[in-house]
Order: structure tokens, then sequence, then C-alpha cells
């Protein structure tokens, strides 16, 4: 069935469809109308889960950190300063191994206040454990829901689903939903392999000495190169189900390309536009999407960069004393191939700047006539 | 020129940051306006005075006045005053939080604040319900109303904001309606003159928000439902708890002295230092 949705509303389908058990959230621009939705659906009897609108971020996570020990199928929503509270209990949620599943609507975190879409609140969370899918579209946010509680519940890995704020979330787009059987088939119940229970007690989270410690921290990281396989094993049983995959890359005009675009989220789409235009107009430009950013999928980004000379990466965030968060995952996957292509990156479009055909088109440009960046990073769309 | 329109061009940052955000028929210019008549009459420098909230449509209201001002994080505020207060005791420290704020993601700060006895005047918009981020139920939401998370009815209980800081140790509580303006003037006023952790609970209304939700009608049906509701803290004393049920108690709940942080901190180093020499 096809319906119009909004980000969150596919956010929203996505969590009824996978049958989330115990859901917990508290409300943030521009995630609140997933609570909402959720909170209706919950009330209505239409998701047979239990509601929690608790007192603060932080406690939403705990909470149904609790709920997935007893072994129920959870979710939460957040997005920037809400994710940021939560940064505590993102370290906990994957310390325990938990599978939960959770949306993060990208939003620009203050000082100064500013609502609008910026990836740095995702991307700065990035060493807390969890898995990281960013979304180019609310067909893909649909999909990527019931996609991450397969992937967490083989791993055991919490995984985070991004979107754009309001460019996905609060814009709507044709969505096929799936039919509810058919996603029973596909994700089944949730079976915890560990979980408190009065008749097989397990503990969780106890004091843990020197002598053990890195073992789990290594087990983790072991889990993580695990999910790069169950994730791609998901990916191509989702599209055998229904038709639709995505990969934890896409390529797009890369074979032949000189130059190549990596972006992520919407600006993924408004490239694709402007990339025919360029092609057109003779350019050898491809484009790479990256839909996965924890794990890292580092060979598949190597193979499908190694015929570039030059790379253009589009970081819609920063790390302030080092440069663009993707352009330096990019730069660091790539430093040890034999022949490595240019990197240029460029950051722009913070805190909700448009990322407009024409700016990509000049990052383009600029990639094309210089040899090498004026710098670490390049800013983009300036104000004069 | 009138009298508010003096207190309009000294107080306001009117050429800058109007039109405001707020909705037309909203109480909480209500609540600034008393504050800047409260103000005005005791007589404070616009410059000893700061100004400091959480978010929220509460929130927005410092961004509109011509004091030092400060717009912090969701919850946060009173954490904030309390480094101000004690780095710069000589100013005057006024905190503007929503109920949510105050009282959901701020709660912990907020009894502390009380209990710690800094000398700081809180002053909370209470219009139970989550306004900015679109009608989400709060803390002082009361039990079978109705909110966007609450699509058919609410089932936690409310919190009592004024009996809470009552309890948690604040030296001055008052509570008062947006309906009874001169009333607020009065409270605000002397919470602004008490020494120590003072806090006015104000009831305004939401009409956009929880009224519409809860059929409540317009503002103006609001603010006469206030109006009808409101019982003072002198003749509460005198009903049962059944007749003041659902009532809104108004008027100064406690007024009383404890010692204040700022002093005790100052007594403890006085005598760290004698017992040094
Ligand atoms: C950590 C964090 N979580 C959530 C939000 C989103 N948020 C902004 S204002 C607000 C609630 C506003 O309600 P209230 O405090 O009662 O003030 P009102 O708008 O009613 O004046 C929320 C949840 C935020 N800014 N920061
Ligand atoms: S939403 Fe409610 S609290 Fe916010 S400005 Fe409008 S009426 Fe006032």
């Amino acid at each position: 069935m096809k319906k119009v949705l909004t980000g969150n509303q596919a956010v929203a389908h996505g969590v009824l469809l996978s049958r989330a058990e115990v859901i917990s959230a508290y409300p943030i621009t521009p995630q609140t109308t997933i609570v909402e939705n959720l909170a209706e659906l919950c009330a209505d009897g239409i998701l047979e889960a239990k509601f929690l609108r608790v007192e603060s971020e932080h406690s939403a996570l705990a909470s149904i950190i609790g709920a997935s020990m007893v072994g129920a199928r959870t979710f939460t929503a957040t997005s920037s300063q809400g994710l940021a509270l939560m940064h505590e209990m993102l370290h906990w949620a994957a310390g325990s191994r938990l599978p939960i599943v959770m949306a993060n609507v990208n939003r620009a975190l203050g000082a100064p206040w500013n609502i609008w879409n910026d990836q740095t609140d995702s991307l700065s969370q990035r060493d807390t454990g969890w898995i990281q899918l960013y979304c180019e579209n609310n067909q893909e946010v649909l999909d990527t829901v019931i996609q991450a509680y397969m992937i967490a519940e083989e791993v055991y890995i919490p995984v985070m689903v991004v979107l754009d704020a309001f460019f996905l979330s609060h814009t709507s787009e044709p969505v096929e939903i799936p039919e509810g059987g058919e996603v029973d088939k596909f994700l089944p119940k949730y079976h915890a392999r560990y979980k408190c229970d009065v008749n097989d007690p397990h503990s969780f989270n106890l004091m843990v000495s020197p002598e053990y410690y890195q073992e789990f921290r290594y087990k983790i990281q072991y889990a993580m190169e695990e999910a790069k396989k169950v994730a791609k094993r998901v990916d191509d049983l989702f599209a055998k189900s229904f038709g639709r995959g995505y990969g934890p890359i896409e390529g797009h005009l890369c074979d032949d390309a000189e130059v190549i675009l990596v972006t992520t989220g919407t600006v993924t789409s408004t490239s694709r536009g402007t990339i025919a235009r360029m092609r057109e107009r003779g350019v050898k430009v491809g484009l790479l999407k990256i839909k996965m950013f924890r794990p890292f999928p580092r060979e598949e980004v190597k193979e499908a960069l190694r015929g570039a000379q030059k790379v253009a990466v589009i970081d819609r965030n920063i790390s302030f004393g080092c440069g663009g968060i993707f352009g330096h995952e990019i730069k660091a996957t790539l430093c040890d191939e034999e022949k490595r292509p240019q990197v240029f990156d460029f950051v722009t479009g913070l805190g909700g700047r448009d990322v407009t055909p024409s700016l990509i088109t000049e990052i383009i440009e600029y990639t094309c006539q210089n040899e090498r960046p004026e710098g670490e990073i390049i800013w983009a769309g300036m104000r004069g | 020129m009138k009298e508010v329109t003096k207190l309009i061009h000294k107080y306001l940052r009117h050429d800058k940051k109007f039109p405001h955000v707020s909705c037309p028929g909203c109480g909480n210019g209500i609540i600034l306006g008393a504050l800047i008549r409260a103000i005005d009459r005791i007589g404070f420098a616009k410059d000893e005075i700061v100004l400091i909230s959480g978010i929220g449509c509460s929130g927005r209201m410092p961004v509109y006045v011509d004091f030092n001002t400060l717009h912090t994080t969701h919850g946060r505020a009173l954490t904030f005053a309390t480094g101000i207060k004690l780095a710069k005791p000589e100013l005057t420290v006024i905190v503007f939080m929503g109920d949510g704020d105050a009282t959901a993601i701020g709660g912990n700060h907020f009894i502390h604040a009380a209990r710690r006895n800094v000398d700081v005047s809180a002053i909370i918009f209470n219009n139970n319900i989550y306004g900015m981020t679109g009608g989400q139920f709060s803390p002082t939401t009361p039990y079978g109303m109705k909110a966007t998370t609450a699509p058919y009815w609410h089932i936690e209980h409310a919190f009592k904001i004024a009996e809470l800081a009552v309890t948690a140790g604040a030296v001055f509580v008052g509570r008062e309606t947006v309906y009874n303006a001169k009333g607020l003037d009065a409270l605000i006023e002397k919470a602004l003159l008490k020494k120590g952790f003072s806090v006015v609970e104000t009831i305004t209304h939401c009409h956009i928000q929880y009224g519409r939700y809860n059929r409540l009608g317009t503002a103006v049906d609001m603010l006469k439902w206030q109006r009808d509701n409101s019982i003072p803290v002198e003749k509460a004393q005198k009903l049962s708890s059944e007749e003041l049920e659902g009532k809104i108690i108004t008027g100064v709940l406690v007024d009383r002295e404890l010692p204040i942080y700022q002093h005790e901190y100052d007594r403890i180093r006085e005598r760290a230092r004698e017992i040094a020499v």
C-alpha cells in the first residue's frame, strides 16, 4: 500500500510494523511527531506496546534499557540536545549489548539555539558503540527501521537510524508500506539470548576488573565487524522480500568517474540531479552515498573510490580542530591505498543552511579545477 | 507619554526583537509585564538584573527585555543561575522556567536549588503543558486531561509546584494567576526582595495547545476559569481538602527565614581562615 508520509510518520510506521513492545521518548523538535504518532498508535491499540513519556531523554533511554534487559523489543527517538543528554546511556545500551533501535533526527546542537538540519549531533556519538545508518528519503527511513531491528537482534548492538531535520522529518513523500504479515515473516518475534528472568537469572553490568574489561570491548568491536556482514545479508533478504535494497554504500556513475562526490542523507538526492546535469556537460563525475557510518564500510568505500582521481566530500557537520567527519573518515580509509585520490573536504549546510544544486555544482567545479584543496577544510556556501 | 509606553521604551528591546513569537492571547506576556512592573517599582537598575531562562515558550521571554539575559538549555536554567549568583553575588538573579522545564527535565535542579537556598528568584510559567513542542503532557497536566501524548486521557498525577517548593525548603513561595495581574505584580515584587530562594508559581493559560485539546475555549474563557477557581490562601486554610479539589490556592504560601547559601559559605571561609592563622 502506498501512502504519503512525512519522515517522522515513516519512522512510526516502521516501528509499528516491527512490533516494538516498549517505547519511551521525550519530545523535541523536529522529532516530536514521531513520539506523538506512536503515542496515538499505542493508545488506539493498533500497536500493542507500552508507551512511556518520561521526564527527559536520559530517562527515555534508561527506561528502555531496562525493558530491553527483560527481553522486550524497544524503541526511542530523539534529536540534537536530546541525543546529547542521552550520551551516558548510549554507552550503557551498547555496553550491555542491547538490541535497541532509535531514530535520531539530525538537528544542530547549541549554543546558539538552532533547530535545523546538521549532522554533528549523531556523528559526535560515533564512539558510543551504536550502529549508525543515514537515510536519504522517507521510504528508506521506513525500510531501515525494520532492517535495524533485524541487524540489532542478530549482533546485539543497538542501532541508530538517522534522518535529516525537516528535509525528511517534516516533508511528505509517497512511501510504499509493506504488509504487516510480510514484515512479521521477515522480522520474527524477538527472543533475547540473555535477559533478566526469574526462572533463569542473569546479571547485567557488574563491576569488571582490568583483567576482563578489555575483552568486553574487544567483543563489541568484533560484533561491529560482524554487523557489516549481517547488515548486507539483511538488506539482501529485505530486497528479496520487498523489492528494495540499499547497501551500506551506493555508488552511482562511479565506474568511469574522475571526480566522485561523497554524500549522506538528503544531500544525496539533490546531488543526483546535479550530477546528471554535469554529466550532460561532459564532466566525468560520480556519486557515492554513504548510508552506514558505524561500522564504517571501509572495504566498500575503498573499492568504490579506487578509480577516481579526486574525491569531494560534503560534510554537513564539523569536528572542531579537525574537519568534516565523513571527510576525515574517508581520508583515513584511503591512507593505505597504493594510488590515493586527492580528497577535498567541504563543510557546508550547517544549522540548516541549504545545500542547493548550484552550491553542489560549485563544489564539483572547484574540485575539478584545483590540483589540491586549499586546506583540510573548504568552507562552502559562506555568507559573502 | 503613557506610563505603559514609558515602560516599554525603558525595558523592552522594542526596536530589535519584535514582533514576538507568542501566540495572540498567550498569558506569558502578562508574566513578563508583571516582572517589569515589579522591577520598575523596586527601582533596580537594568544592569543589576540577570534574567535567565530554560527553553520553551516561557524560555523566549528574556529575548525581549533589556537586562542581562541568558537563554540556557532545557531544564538547566537554575544551575546557570547558581553559578552566576555565586560568582557575582551583587547581581539580582531571576529565572524563568516552564512547568516542563522546572519540574520534568529540570526537576532535580529545582528541588536542590530550593534546598540549597541560593539567593535566586524562580518564576515558573505553569500552563499545564509543553507549549513550545506542541502540546505534550507535562508533570503538571492534571489526571484525566488530554495532550498530544495522551490522546485519550492522562494517567499520571500532577505535581503541585508551589507545595513542592515549600517541601523542598524554599524560603518564599507564592502562587498567582495571570488573571490577577496586579496580585502577580505584588507577589513578584515580594519574591525579588526576599533574600534566599524564592518561587512564584504563575498559573497561565496555553489556549493554543492545552486549551484546544481539552476544549477549554478561548484565552478569555481560560482567564475566567482562573478567576472563578482561585482561592486566596487565607480563605483556603478554612476549607476542607474536598472543597479545595481542583482549586488554585493563591497568595504567599510560605515566607520564612533560613540560612542563605552564600552567607553560610562566607562564614565557613572565615572560620577556616581563623583556624589557618
Ligand atoms: C534536552 C532537550 N530535550 C527536549 C527539548 C525540546 N523542548 C524544548 S521546549 C520543551 C518543553 C517546553 O515545555 P515547558 O517547559 O512546559 O515550557 P512552555 O513551552 O510550555 O512554556 C521541550 C521538550 C530540548 N530543547 N532539549
Ligand atoms: S503555544 Fe501556548 S504557551 Fe506557547 S505561545 Fe502559544 S499559547 Fe503561549
